[in-house]
């Protein structure tokens, strides 16, 4: 897969080189496409660790534990010589800080990324995006406006919970899943329901691929991804077509047989993935570990178009060596575009509702239908409301 | 009947052939077992109704044994529908295919029609007919006890002899049985040695009952299991420390090895590389028989995909029929070229992995200019999706128009969506296939699937493999 320009690769944009795009496989409204490296990355390993007990509070702070469903903790190993890292298989985390409270059987984990033992980092993958999009403007309005509730000034904009539904709730993926054929090689696959890009997914090396292929049921979707796949038909097959009026041998066969491979990918990496690699995203480091850096991206939140948060590691190239992505759902995209222009004018709403062309009233009533009714004054909401 | 509704009547049927040959309603990799039933009950039905001669004359095909009982079990039950030539005729084709079909599978077929309620006087001939033809009523009264009681309870039927009878329906009456196997059968219930001489599966509920230890109960019931039990207990006989269960891979059918090789480890085949490789070329032999070696140039492109993995029910199956006609064909051919989905080059360390990449795989075949051009596939050819099919149809209209390569796919998943099993392009013709060892007779079929062969030629085929087929069970009989 290239970039548009493959020579000067922008920087804020995903840079899926070394992923190659093999043909899709369909199930019902689900549609996968391999991708596949040519050279496996050996020095970065990752595996999954499942929880047994779905809901864990995670402990972002001290006593501000928030609920949120965590599938996986992954763990990254790497070797700084190069060399192949071990597998590390299905083991419990040796950690002592953990603080698991055994009277409640809950497990508490203090942050979603940090260092676990020298060579092993744990982070919670789209936890820590969701995280992001979230703490976006975690800290609430910057000036105290008149028109905020003592609320939003004091809290932010916690409670943050936001809604996903579990992979194995979305109809058809278990046994898209089930029946997938992996390709040699495949380090990743993107995930369509009825056509539109749901999850990207891209990992260092195709063992550690075959071992996470199942965990995608265990993943996040957008409730957009939920409906289609609940009430969109089967898609079609993209059926190879060879034009016969111009092959007279079967080496000239077999010439049009690769050009309709070059097609299928040309076709798929410029029209099909377009909505997630042709936009810039703004970017926040992690963790640095090695040649490696883990971050997280936000998409600049447009409405009424395809929108994807992340969290990727890149080697010191800029290279993709993992990929999780989530597609927001439109009213997470409406959400977001509203904090997003709010924070752009300082949390002034006059100036907000001028920016966005609005007046002041329709902007409360817009922030109050997007769910951000509690961060206005209760008698200034009343009174938009009856304007 | 036009020349139009008879097309579309040999369609019906050879659609229904295909799916009675592959369809055990069972799991498949791709669809559950309820589809697949409900498919296939649809599809009995359909052809029952409305081509009733061509549905008993199915009879005669290589049809599975649970499609077999089916079509049996549909005939006897709508008897009242069929003239009497017809009953004549069908009666005639289930005596000979219930004389192929494995007891149990008879037992089974004969509590489902009690359980029906069917009782018409043709059923308790035909029921009658097939007991008395057992060769030793007191080994089925051991082993299928519950089965040939309930067929002689509702066929009205006597015991073959007074002791046999006590020993059905009263078994506390007697002190001991004259016959030796029905006194084991009752010394088995006191005394734990007695057990080694009765069949396996009985033993096993006695074993159970007397506590024996499975590794001493497998050792010294080794002797006593038959050739397919010793290869499916082979393995556990030996994690439990029993080394006297040794399969005799000789006389194996060939497809049935197959299976069997491919569930070893990739260790294991290697290790016993020879022997095994031995075994399937013997196989693939005596199947090819007086043919071998006449088939000229011929290439098969073998699908180990992951979907050949089949499902937990049938376990590998569509590699393992790959597998198979692999050697088969080899045997069949003067020239062999066998060439894998996954790009593999032995044949034996061969498994279940990768995407289906068919199209490119059909080219390299053509290259090799064969005569005939034999495809194994599931028909779900995904990378790129629908490419086999353009290039058979451009190999067909532009390339081999004088049809000098023949081109046939034999399937051995049935589609229960499409009411058929899948084909790759309508120029090729798809068959199904169950066993590799009726691949000669399924290339025979190949030729009506091709659309161009009308109803006629279609019934005179079924006519003559009836014919055949009844010949060769009144000669088995006159022995």
């Amino acid at each position: 897969m290239t970039p548009p320009d493959p020579t000067r690769p922008d920087p804020a944009r995903l840079d899926l080189t070394g992923l190659e795009v093999r043909p899709s496989q369909v199930w019902g409204a689900v549609r996968l496409v391999p991708l596949v490296r040519d050279e496996p990355v050996e020095d970065l390993r990752l595996h999954a660790r499942l929880y047994d007990d779905a809901t864990i509070p995670v402990e972002v702070r001290p006593r501000h534990a928030y609920v949120s469903y965590v599938p996986h903790g992954f763990v990254a190993t790497w070797t700084g010589d190069g060399t192949p890292a071990a597998a590390y298989g299905t083991q419990m985390p040796t950690d002592g800080d953990s603080a698991p409270l055994a009277t409640t059987g809950l497990r508490f984990h203090r942050r979603t990324a940090r260092r676990e033992a020298k060579r092993r980092l744990r982070f919670l993958p789209l936890h820590l995006a969701l995280e992001g999009y979230l703490a976006l403007h975690f800290g609430g309005p910057s000036i105290a406006w008149e028109e905020w509730s003592q609320r939003a000034i004091r809290r932010g904009l916690s409670p943050r919970t936001e809604e996903a539904y579990l992979g194995t709730e979305v109809r058809g993926l278990a046994d898209a899943l089930r029946v997938f054929e992996i390709h040699p090689g495949q380090c990743g696959v993107l995930l369509y329901v009825a056509d539109a890009l749901a999850a990207a997914f891209a990992v260092p090396h195709p063992d550690d691929y075959r071992a996470l292929h199942p965990t995608l049921l265990q993943d996040l979707f957008g409730e957009l991804i939920h409906h289609y796949a609940t009430l969109m038909p089967p898609v079609p097959d993209f059926r190879a077509r060879v034009d016969d009026a111009r092959i007279r041998s079967l080496a000239e066969l077999r010439t049009a047989v690769a050009d309709q491979e070059d097609a299928w990918a040309r076709f798929h990496d410029t029209t099909m993935a377009g909505g997630l690699l042709d936009h810039a995203y703004t970017w926040r480091t992690v963790h640095r570990a090695g040649r490696f850096t883990l971050s997280r991206f936000l998409p600049v939140f447009r409405p009424k178009e395809e929108n994807h948060i992340g969290e990727a590691i890149t080697d010191e190239g800029g290279r993709i060596v993992y990929l999780k992505t989530f597609r927001l759902s439109e009213s997470q995209v409406r959400r977001g575009h509203l904090l997003d222009r709010l924070a752009a004018h300082d949390w002034h709403l006059a100036d907000t509702a001028a920016g966005l062309g609005v007046t002041e009233a329709q902007l409360g009533l817009r922030l109050e239908s997007a769910g951000f009714g509690h961060l206005l004054r209760q008698d200034v909401l009343d009174g938009y409301r009856s304007r | 009947m036009d020349a139009y509704g008879d097309l579309v009547a040999a369609e019906d049927v050879l659609l229904f052939v295909n799916a009675a040959i592959t369809s055990t309603g069972q799991r498949e990799f791709h669809g559950d077992a309820d589809e697949q039933r409900l498919s296939l009950d649809f599809l009995h039905a359909y052809v029952l109704g409305n081509y009733r001669d061509l549905y008993a004359g199915v009879l005669a095909l290589d049809i599975n044994d649970h499609n077999a009982v089916l079509v049996i079990r549909r005939l006897l039950e709508t008897a009242g529908e069929a003239t009497a030539e017809q009953r004549r005729r069908e009666g005639r084709l289930i005596a000979c295919r219930l004389a192929t079909l494995p007891p149990h599978r008879v037992y089974g077929l004969f509590d489902a029609l009690r359980r029906a309620g069917v009782n018409n006087r043709r059923c308790r001939a035909i029921m009658r007919d097939w007991l008395s033809a057992r060769p030793d009523p007191a080994f089925d009264a051991v082993k299928y006890r519950n089965g040939l009681k309930r067929a002689l309870r509702h066929a009205h039927l006597a015991p073959a002899d007074e002791e046999l009878g006590a020993f059905l329906f009263a078994p506390a009456t007697r002190k001991r049985y004259a016959t030796p196997l029905l006194e084991t059968w009752r010394r088995a219930h006191h005394e734990q040695a007695a057990l080694y001489e009765l069949p396996y599966t009985v033993a096993e509920g006695f074993a159970a009952r007397h506590g024996i230890p499975r590794e001493v109960f497998l050792e010294r019931i080794a002797p006593r299991m038959t050739r397919l039990e010793t290869l499916r207990l082979q393995d556990s006989a030996h994690r439990h420390g029993a080394s006297r269960v040794r399969a005799d891979l000789a006389g194996m059918p060939l497809t049935r090895l197959a299976a069997y090789v491919l569930s070893l480890p990739v260790e294991d085949r290697l290790r016993r590389r020879a022997e095994l490789t031995r075994a399937l070329e013997s196989a693939a032999g005596r199947v090819a028989g007086p043919h071998r070696g006449s088939w000229g140039e011929v290439t098969a492109v073998l699908d180990d995909s992951f979907s050949a993995s089949g499902s937990a029910h049938k376990r590998r199956r569509p590699l393992a029929v790959a597998l198979a006609c692999h050697y088969l064909l080899a045997a069949l051919a003067g020239r062999y070229t066998g060439l894998w989905t996954s790009g593999r080059t032995d044949a034996l360390l061969a498994r279940p992995y990768g995407p289906t990449p068919l199209g490119r795989r059909i080219l390299d075949a053509l290259d090799t200019a064969p005569s005939r051009l034999v495809i194994v596939s599931d028909g779900w050819d995904n990378a790129p999706p629908g490419l086999a099919a353009e290039v058979l149809r451009i190999w067909r209209t532009r390339l081999d128009p004088g049809r000098r390569t023949g081109v046939v796919h034999v399937n051995p998943v049935y589609d229960a969506a499409g009411f058929d099993v899948r084909r790759l392009s309508p120029t090729v013709p798809a068959v199904g296939i169950r066993d590799a060892e009726d691949l000669p007779a399924l290339v025979e079929l190949a030729q009506f699937a091709e659309g161009r062969t009308g109803l006629a030629e279609l019934t005179a085929y079924l006519d003559a493999r009836a014919a055949r087929m009844l010949s060769d069970h009144d000669r088995e009989r006159a022995r």
